[in-house]
């Protein structure tokens, strides 16, 4: 086997991801989609950069973590705020930006 | 197979290859699991394993660092706090099945998997023959951390600094959102609870969980004179069990009590 191998892999997590974010109505659910496609990026920078030869890509993933770790404290406390307002986590109900 | 991929393919260890096939088809597993489970907290479960397996391969991919950071932040940090939102929210997680538009699973499922094809076919292609470098040299100076600090805080120090300020507004912006303003005065007393009580058409206490079931746990709702369950005597939260047919009363000595 190659690294391409891990390509592969991060490809079809993302393609997972991608398709469970179409498929899902839970917001939390369609969430977790999303950090799989992160993570799956990753996957490809680490990879890329032990191809390469060249730790920017580890760097580069390391910040992507960082502002996946931000996004989530910020996501999940709309989601909370929606639920609190609208007692439904389900995205098709979240239509309104106020009320 | 051209000298180029006998190259790549010598950048990669048996024990690698045997590690890859053996946590490879584990973390498309838990990505699959994660999707397709009904339960959100078992999809978060699922996405964990998912996690711990990419954290493996970035240890088996010379990024020990990121492999630490990947199982101490996105498993121990992240999806923990995905499961306290998830506990939270409490059984309004669980997934609706009514599909607002017609086709749209099937057709997410085929444009899913003609997309994996296209990126797999694309870049297998492109890379399949490229020479691995390998970050030996790279990290010659100290190893994997000290190089990655070194870089991180000389050609990416700005990137960094600028982080800082991400987190903090993120930190703020969750506060400013998951914080409810309440007055004093809104808050219900006893007094005004009572009262609303007493108007509602049921003033007496709801009927506890279990009782004259067959069983006392939680999960079990009472059972009312006709041998009905009562829908009010369920706790929220979970999921009621369901009750096993009602034995008849007369015919049947209860156990354990005195006549």
């Amino acid at each position: 086997m190659t690294p391409t191998y891990y390509l592969v892999l991060a490809a079809i997590l993302f393609t997972i991801g991608a398709v469970g974010v179409l498929v899902r109505r839970n917001a939390i659910v369609v969430f977790m989609c999303v950090e799989l496609m992160l993570n799956s990026v990753n996957l490809t920078l680490v990879t890329f950069s032990r191809i390469n030869g060249t730790l920017d890509g580890q760097i580069i993933a390391f910040f992507v973590m960082v502002v996946a770790a931000a996004e989530v404290v910020v996501g999940l406390a709309i989601i909370m705020s929606i639920f609190r307002t609208r007692r439904s986590a389900s995205i098709d109900d979240a239509n309104l930006l106020k009320y | 197979m051209t000298e180029g991929a006998l190259l790549a393919a010598e950048a990669v260890s048996t024990g690698e290859a045997v590690t890859f096939w053996i946590v490879g088809p584990v973390a498309l597993a838990g990505a699959l699991g994660m999707v397709f489970s009904r339960n959100a907290i078992h999809s978060a479960l699922w996405l964990v394993l998912t996690m711990l397996g990419l954290g493996v391969f970035y240890f088996v991919q010379q990024a020990p660092f990121l492999g630490v950071v990947q199982i101490i932040v996105y498993t121990g940090a992240i999806m923990i706090l995905f499961l306290f939102v998830l506990m939270l929210v409490g059984r309004e997680s669980s997934d609706s099945v009514v599909e607002t538009l017609r086709g749209q699973r099937q057709a997410a499922i085929v444009a899913g998997v003609a997309f994996a094809a296209l990126v797999g076919a694309g870049i297998g292609r492109a890379v399949y023959d490229a020479p691995v470098v390998g970050l030996e040299e790279a990290t010659a100076d100290g190893g994997n951390v000290v190089a990655i600090a070194r870089i991180l805080f000389t050609d990416y120090l700005f990137a960094f600094e600028l982080t800082s300020a991400l987190l903090i507004t993120a930190a703020v912006g969750a506060m400013v959102l998951a914080h409810v303003e309440k007055e004093p005065s809104e808050r219900r007393t006893q007094k005004d609870l009572s009262t609303a009580r007493y108007a509602s058409s049921r003033p007496g206490t709801l009927t506890g969980p279990g009782v004259l079931a067959t069983s006392n746990s939680l999960d079990t709702p009472a059972i009312l004179a006709d041998g009905q369950p009562a829908a009010d005597s369920a706790a929220t939260g979970i999921e009621m069990r369901e009750l096993p047919p009602v034995p008849d009363h007369d015919t049947t000595p209860t156990k354990g009590t005195p006549r």
